[in-house]
């Protein structure tokens, strides 16, 4: 297949090294990021109005979390070799590490986490139900059916301790992933201090709007009032970490203008003609000026309740859209100009191959699939949280 | 599973085994090469190159590199007077084939080789997740394949677009400085064939080589040298424009 140059690539790079199931890693690993923040909102710093989407939170970052390695996995030349950056990893390289961080996230933050928080309904669900349910109940249990008071006490503690290591522990989850690309001294398009840091921001941005969406989604799914209180601070909380987000991919826009280094008349060219569209029009005016001029509307103007759910919804998959624009735009871009900054080559996505668009949309559509499972196994709405035989649900805050 | 000294004798060489399985980084040698009294580097002197393509196809040959792929190369540079930011450059099937007549009479024309640069400093072995790409204790960046996930982050972390993914064997792949010549008192495959003498294998830690002699008493650069790689390729007689 005949790659369209323009200019001169040094030879070795007129093929793109990363696909597009490298765009979707980060982009996976930042809603994982930042639907556990939205979580830790609540348990953390006690904002009460997003209870209801407390545990979806949860849930929803264990979801896409199981599929997160898959497309590292898949893009690999020797898969089956994988294991051996758990085995003899190298301690320089920054990807090296993502095995572990993966591992402690998983293992030792959000699975303790959904657990502690679930064993009560677990346990009392161990009891009620029968068959293989029951016995899936049981094993979940782990052999402890204790669910006195005392120990009830206990696991919120310790929930909440692991929640407090949790929102740093999201936090190099997703800034490790940024410094994977921000890192790389060879690449002008990826090398700033300021990508771990935008990819923190950028994960929180989109795992609130992707919880906001899906908590949205399921009530109108459930038929269930939605509950504005809550949407209403998400949607807040989504502007000011957008803001905060906007204005620093606008501090590292302005500052590569302002200094234009020997790499700037190249990347600027890519930005005007290969990337203007997935850049300038979906990532920035439509994925991030017009949701925060939505989300800020509904701030200042005193809209309607549907009008304002309206908002939210189209703000919402705006959002999405503009932050997987932004991983495209990192991935692909930095590898649409060669390093001697002088030429382009461009990215030919295939279909139904390792690496093709199909497999992209499968795996994007995996962890829907997986938290529909876990939504079934673990309901995760306020009204279904199992009732014990005293007849009371216990709630947070008793730490 | 209690150990017991006869478990402990059967698992220890099974472990010893295991244990050299997994120590990549251990470059083939020959017999009464000392690794550790050499550190390997290139000369190429710019403006003895006629842009053949000799050397492209010999290590293509020597090395099996696949169609499309280049463990070397030759560049064309074009410069006209002033715009020493904007050099045109060309590089056909890397230069293997040789150029055609250049018709552009204004400004400057030469030809520039590209290897990898055998860093000190490599930023392509820094981020290897395995360490399946690693610097020989002569100075060697070398690649085990046998070991190499193919993960890409070496091809990107190269700044001078040495490295690609060897369609066959899904690794990374990359010039070797034809280890397997040099370890037996050989020159590499570029050098051996180039009828001009434009590359020039070096010994830095062998006094008598006369890298030393021509680097005390010629201008020579590296490639990129803000890169600050350690780079061991080094250009007499290049031009500003030449990135």
């Amino acid at each position: 297949m005949q790659i369209p140059v323009e200019g001169f690539m040094y030879p070795n790079e007129v093929e793109l090294q990363w696909s597009v199931l490298i765009v979707l890693y980060p982009f996976i690993t930042g809603l994982v990021a930042g639907a556990f923040i939205l979580a830790s909102l609540e348990r953390v710093f006690r904002v009460e109005a997003v209870k209801p989407t407390y545990r979806l939170a949860l849930l929803t970052a264990l979801a896409f979390l199981l599929v997160a390695p898959l497309p590292l996995q898949l893009h690999l030349g020797h898969p089956e070799r994988s294991l051996e950056m758990y085995l003899t990893p190298h301690r320089s390289s920054a990807m090296a590490m993502f095995g572990f961080v993966y591992l402690w996230y998983l293992m030792a933050v959000l699975l303790l986490e959904i657990w502690l928080d679930y064993r009560r309904d677990i346990v009392l669900k161990s009891q009620s139900t029968s068959g293989v349910v029951r016995l899936i109940y049981r094993l979940l249990t782990f052999g402890s059916s204790n669910i006195s008071e005392r120990s009830l006490r206990i696991d919120d503690r310790v929930g909440y301790f692991i929640t407090l290591i949790g929102i740093p522990s999201a936090f190099l989850l997703h800034g490790y992933v940024g410094f994977i690309f921000g890192s790389i001294k060879a690449n002008p398009w990826w090398s700033t201090p300021l990508m771990p840091i935008v990819f923190i921001f950028s994960a929180m941005v989109s795992g609130i709007a992707a919880v906001m969406l899906l908590y949205m989604l399921s009530t109108r799914l459930r038929g269930k009032p939605l509950d504005i209180r809550c949407v209403d601070k998400i949607a807040q909380y989504l502007m000011y970490t957008f803001i905060i987000d906007f204005s620093l991919e606008m501090l590292d826009l302005i500052q590569r203008i302002y200094e234009a280094d020997e790499s700037f008349r190249s990347l600027d060219f890519m930005v005007h003609t290969r990337l203007w569209k997935s850049q300038v029009i979906v990532q920035i005016l439509l994925g991030t000026v017009t949701p925060i001029a939505l989300l800020g509307l509904t701030q200042i103007l005193k809209l309607s309740e549907i009008a304002r759910k309206r908002i939210y919804a189209l703000a919402g998959s705006l959002t999405v859209v503009g932050i997987f624009a932004m991983r495209w735009n990192v991935v692909i871009g930095g590898q649409l100009f060669s390093k001697s900054f002088l030429g382009y080559t461009t990215y030919k996505m295939s279909f139904a191959t390792r690496e093709g668009l199909l497999t992209a949309i499968v795996l994007m559509l995996l962890p829907f699939a997986i938290l529909w499972v876990l939504v079934k196994l673990l309901p995760p709405w306020p009204d279904a949280r199992a009732i014990s035989a005293s007849g009371t649900a216990p709630a947070h805050g008793t730490s | 599973m209690d150990i017991t000294r006869r478990r402990l004798l059967i698992l220890l060489p099974a472990a010893a085994v295991a244990w050299k399985y997994v120590q990549a980084g251990t470059p083939e040698v020959s017999p009464n090469y000392k690794m550790t009294e050499h550190w390997w580097g290139m000369l190429i002197d710019i403006p003895k190159c006629i842009g053949c393509g000799s050397c492209v196809r010999a290590c293509s040959e020597e090395n099996d590199v696949p169609d499309g792929y280049f463990r070397t190369w030759i560049e064309r540079y074009h410069v006209s007077d002033w715009k020493i930011e904007r050099p045109e450059v060309e590089s056909p099937d890397g230069g293997k084939q040789g150029f055609p007549p250049n018709e552009i009479s204004d400004g400057k024309n030469f030809f520039v080789p590209k290897l990898c640069n055998h860093c000190a400093d490599s930023p392509c072995t820094q981020v290897c997740p395995v360490g399946a790409t690693f610097v020989s204790p002569d100075g060697v960046v070398l690649v085990d394949k046998n070991y190499c996930l193919g993960c890409r982050y070496c091809v990107q972390a190269c700044p001078y677009g040495c490295r690609f993914i060897n369609p066959k064997t899904n690794t990374a792949e990359k010039c070797s400085l034809c280890y397997h010549r040099i370890t037996k008192g050989l020159t590499t495959a570029c050098c051996e064939v180039c009828p001009t003498g434009a590359r020039q294998l070096s010994d830095l830690k062998n006094p008598k080589d006369p890298i030393h002699e021509f680097l005390r008493t010629h201008n020579v650069q590296v490639l990129k040298p803000h890169m600050a790689t350690g780079a061991k390729v080094f250009y007499n007689g290049m031009d500003g424009s030449v990135r």
